[in-house]
């Protein structure tokens, strides 16, 4: 399905609007949107909203036998999955160049930052590592897809934990979360990316861009950056020039709004490490808004069954027997089976009738051939010079009347009329 | 075989949002004890020339995993989801257009796919598109006693015998579609659909509530 395109008029909305320094939720030029971290009810899952946009992450992990180069590292693998869920124009199980895009981007955000420390991940040198595979499912599309990604990538990473494992001689054991606690990864440092888009060949600069702005915006510049102002990537695209100072202006922008940004991390990490401690319900189904007027919950309802047995029973009584008897089946030649032969025809169609109405129905049409026949050489005595005879001997052109068709019945028989006439004419 | 009292025979509590999400024309999503399924749709919309039916709609149904990629399991959960939803939607009144439904996974407990069923249905009424009926999912498990489970976890659906899972529509409570697993007599799925039909009931009267409450203009 298509995305629905921005009209002209728009365009020049949003870009009078943004020299105007106005935005049209009202925001101003460096405000995030409203911006909310919640948790699901396993480990490693999360879900951010920022603003409209809402995006979750799921990791997971897995052991598997570590890269050659790399024998005592555990591997980290980064998915975005656009899901048409987002938005229209994102299909199924295809690599379009925004996904590619933006698993580049996670993956050099996350994985070359080194934020996470892959020798701890190992297991078992060159045998035995873990993968820890982080799955991004966009899930509502208006705007900075990549920040939203980031963070709930990075958050998802800090609340997961992954099983123990024992090593004893050879054997490895991975020990469900019943018999060990499972251990947290170890993470240097939280990277999280900040978006910036500009317009007018780079006058204009906005923070966390929508959907309609990153529609009209000329170039985006993405800063990956930590709380301690260390930059873990930059990239700019969309092809356009910047300034030193923009740039040196953006990463000043970029550590504020990561300081604030790690800081409701950090927030709504502990207050699910609360909750959980606690022994609280906690999880998607607990953090599902109460107040609105959309959403309506309902509490564990018994199901009546005392005439379940009875109406069972009524059911299968009441119903045809199956058929005991599975016509066996008549084998002419081996190898061949067949079945329903030399069964009595319940049709109800005695033949000999049938042949008696076949030949009533036969007499019948020669009769009428006749009658047609007979009209035909009356008409045609009156309407003969309706009736062309070509030069040549054999090709014979008939040129028939429609009203003569429609008035006559046997179209064949009148056809043939109409030759057998020619003929006689010609003669 | 005999059917015990209440134990093991309710529904988990259950809740549900609709319209959460800006994008799509309708969604929601639909919680189950712990099981979660987040359903957006999208439609009626021009569809691919490829895909076109000339005198109704073209229904697809995309089912994503919260791990990795759609395998068999989704497809074959996908194709029960869409084969319900189509049994109850009136496509041929949009010809020649597409309606997309795209249920995400949110959380796995146990009767993900009656879960999945039911925010479909949720997320069909929100996308406003003609229904001749509505339609929930239920799931049964029969354990190794013999009794019936409806609405199992999924420490309950590991230790049954057999899982079943029935869409019935809203106007006569009929099998709409069936998925089973496992091994059972007829009397036992007979008592199935007999229990799933009486707690149908308690998902429609949650359905009309939720409608109810929406159009109320009050909390």
């Amino acid at each position: 399905m298509k995305d629905t395109p921005l009209s002209n008029c728009e365009r020049d909305f949003l870009l009078k609007a943004i020299e105007e320094k106005k935005r049209l939720d009202g925001r101003q030029t460096y405000d995030y949107r409203k911006m909310k971290i919640t948790f699901g009810t396993d480990f490693g899952c999360c879900f951010v909203d920022l603003g409209k946009t809402r995006v979750m992450a799921q990791v997971s992990s897995e052991l598997v036998t570590p890269k050659e180069s790399r024998p005592n590292e555990g591997i980290m693998f980064f998915n975005i999955e656009l899901s048409p869920m987002a938005s229209p124009a994102f299909e199924q199980g295809r690599q379009s160049e925004l996904s590619v895009k933006l698993n580049r981007q996670l993956e050099r955000c996350l994985r070359n930052s080194k934020c996470i420390d892959t020798e701890s991940l190992c297991v078992v040198s060159g045998e035995k590592v873990w993968q820890i595979r982080v799955d991004v499912h966009m899930l509502n599309h208006d705007g900075n897809l990549m920040d939203a990604a980031s963070i709930a990538a990075i958050t998802a990473l800090c609340h997961f934990r992954r099983p123990d494992v024992g090593i004893q001689g050879d054997e490895v054991t991975v020990f469900s979360p019943e018999e060990r606690d499972p251990i947290p990864l170890s993470i240097y440092h939280m990277p999280i990316s900040v978006s910036f888009a500009f317009f007018q060949q780079g006058t204009y600069l906005l923070v966390d861009p929508c959907e309609r702005e990153e529609r009209v915006m000329d170039g985006l510049l993405m800063i990956a950056m930590n709380k301690h102002r260390e930059i873990c990537s930059i990239q700019s695209s969309g092809g356009i020039m910047l300034l030193k100072e923009q740039v040196m202006r953006c990463s000043k922008i970029a550590s504020i709004k990561v300081s604030e940004i790690t800081e409701l991390i950090s927030k709504a990490l502990e207050n699910d490490k609360k909750a959980r401690k606690a022994g609280e319900r906690c999880g998607f189904a607990e953090s599902m808004p109460q107040e609105r007027i959309t959403a309506l919950k309902m509490d564990e309802t018994p199901v009546e069954m005392t005439d379940v047995t009875e109406k069972a029973n009524d059911i299968v009584h009441n119903a045809d027997a199956p058929p005991q008897m599975v016509p066996s089946p008549v084998v002419p030649i081996p190898g061949v089976g067949q079945v329903g032969q030399g069964v009595q025809s319940t049709w109800g169609l005695e033949e000999d009738d049938e042949g008696e109405e076949e030949e009533n129905d036969n007499s019948g049409e020669e009769q009428d051939e006749k009658v047609t026949r007979m009209e035909e050489e009356k008409l045609e005595s009156r309407e003969g010079d309706v009736v062309e005879i070509s030069d040549s001997e054999e090709e014979e052109v008939v040129i028939l009347n429609p009203e003569k068709v429609s008035k006559n019945t046997g179209y064949t028989s009148h056809h043939k009329g109409a030759a057998a006439t020619q003929k006689r004419k010609r003669k | 075989m005999e059917v015990y009292g209440s134990s093991g025979v309710s529904l988990r509590e259950f809740g549900c949002e609709q319209s959460l999400l800006s994008r799509p024309d309708g969604s929601a999503s639909f919680i189950q004890g712990d099981t979660s399924v987040l359903a957006g749709v999208y439609g009626p919309a021009e569809v691919k020339v490829s895909k076109e039916i000339y005198d109704r709609a073209t229904l697809e149904v995309l089912m994503q995993p919260k791990v990795g990629l759609p395998s068999v399991r989704e497809r074959s959960q996908e194709q029960c989801v869409r084969e319900t939803c189509e049994a109850s939607l009136l496509l041929s009144l949009h010809p020649r257009s597409s309606l997309t439904l795209i249920l995400q996974v949110l959380h796995d407990d146990g009767s993900l796919l009656s879960c999945s069923l039911n925010a479909a249905c949720m997320a069909l009424m929100d996308a406003g598109l003609p229904m001749s009926c509505l339609f929930c999912g239920v799931t049964c498990a029969i354990d190794t006693e013999g009794r019936i489970i409806t609405d199992p976890t999924a420490a309950q659906e590991k230790e049954s015998r057999a899982l079943m899972t029935f869409a019935i529509d809203s106007k006569e409570h009929r099998v709409l579609m069936s998925a089973t697993k496992g091994s059972f007599s007829v009397n036992e799925l007979q008592q199935c659909i007999a229990v799933s039909q009486s707690a149908s009931e308690k998902i429609f009267q949650f359905y009309r509530d939720s409608v109810r409450r929406r159009y109320s203009k009050t909390l």
